[in-house]
């Protein structure tokens, strides 16, 4: 379910791209997923086939994910560490004073498509 | 095929909508509250009992749910506007479905309009719905730790309400151990101790939305 609101929103943003853009075919699109930002890939893939037969400029769209990996900052001795391997607890300084700082997202990174405006002839 | 770099959040379309709704709502001088919590926390009580203790006030209520409608034939019985919304599945409420619930609702002409969002402490806090204040209640039964398992709710909340206070003695909810948790995720945010049932703390969250309802109108 909660994949299913993320590949609608998604859907939304690539149409209102396509529209900004006059895309008429969206080829891929690549998307950047934190390794905690709580997506289930394989399922997420799931729905987006499903989803997408239903809009004309997506069908064609071949889902793309990059993994992106998840840093912890340690505000007790201000040094960084992965995030997955080591949770919330710093291993530097054992603190649990600590922040993410990249490992969350879900980014459009590219799409491929086909339209959109030629350059302006002189 | 050409590709194009986009490096949008793929929310980039909801959030455009939520800022629109968000700009209409402030030039209307209406105050949308995002209310987020976890099922059984006690929202409709609590929603009950405001709606009673500021009668000056013109409040509207949408009851966000899977489905049925018992929450907001309850708010309407007090005379306030209520619609119940349904996401048809979804597990949270986005602006597309707050703006089509507010049109709904009638939302001109309403000093505060509550949007009770799908009980459940992820989701909901991972979208922009448009309100110009996201409050949220922990009720004592569920612990004083939900701020080290749920961070993004109380990150997003402007303030968190803990309710039931009335059952405080027969738990192990330590006030101040969660007063200061939610304060490092979210330096600033108000903490208020409330029973809807013994009326206990009211008079502190009533002041503190009014003052908000001032402050989103100067």
């Amino acid at each position: 379910m909660h994949e299913m609101g993320i590949v609608l929103h998604l859907a939304k943003t690539l149409e209102e791209t396509a529209a900004e853009e006059k895309l008429t075919k969206i080829g891929s699109v690549t998307l950047q997923v934190g390794e905690v930002s709580g997506i289930m890939t394989d399922y997420f893939v799931d729905c987006w086939n499903y989803f997408r037969t239903r809009h004309p400029v997506l069908a064609q769209a071949e889902l793309k994910i990059e993994t992106a990996a998840a840093v912890t900052y340690c505000g007790s001795c201000g040094r960084t560490y992965p995030t997955v391997k080591f949770g919330r607890t710093c291993p530097w300084c054992s603190s649990g004073e600590t922040w993410l700082v990249t490992g969350d997202q879900c980014v459009i990174k590219e799409i491929e498509a086909e339209g959109g405006e030629e350059p302006e002839e002189s | 095929m050409k590709i194009i770099e986009l490096g949008r959040t793929v929310t980039a379309a909801n959030d455009r909508e939520a800022r629109e709704l968000r700009r209409r709502l402030k030039e209307q001088g209406t105050l949308l509250i995002n209310l987020m919590s976890s099922p059984g926390s006690g929202k409709t009580t609590l929603l009950s009992r405001l709606i009673t203790d500021m009668p000056d006030l013109k409040i509207g209520v949408m009851e966000a749910d899977i489905d049925s409608a018992v929450d907001a034939e309850k708010i309407e019985a007090l005379g306030a506007r209520a619609i119940q919304v349904h996401t048809g599945g979804m597990c949270h409420m986005d602006a597309g479905m707050t703006a089509q619930a507010l049109e709904e609702l009638g939302g001109q002409g309403l000093d505060l309009v509550f949007l009770e969002n799908v009980g459940n402490l992820i989701c909901p806090a991972e979208y922009d719905t448009g309100a110009g204040l996201c409050l949220m209640i922990l009720s004592v039964p569920e612990g004083d730790d939900k701020p080290l398992k749920y961070p993004l709710i109380f990150r997003e909340s402007h303030g968190a309400v803990i309710s039931k206070l009335d059952a405080l003695p027969y738990f192990d909810f330590d006030l101040e151990k969660c007063r200061s948790r939610i304060e490092k995720l979210r330096p600033g945010a108000a903490v208020m101790p409330v029973s809807a049932k013994t009326g206990q703390g009211m008079d502190r969250l009533e002041a503190w939305l009014r003052q908000q309802l001032a402050a989103w109108r100067s």
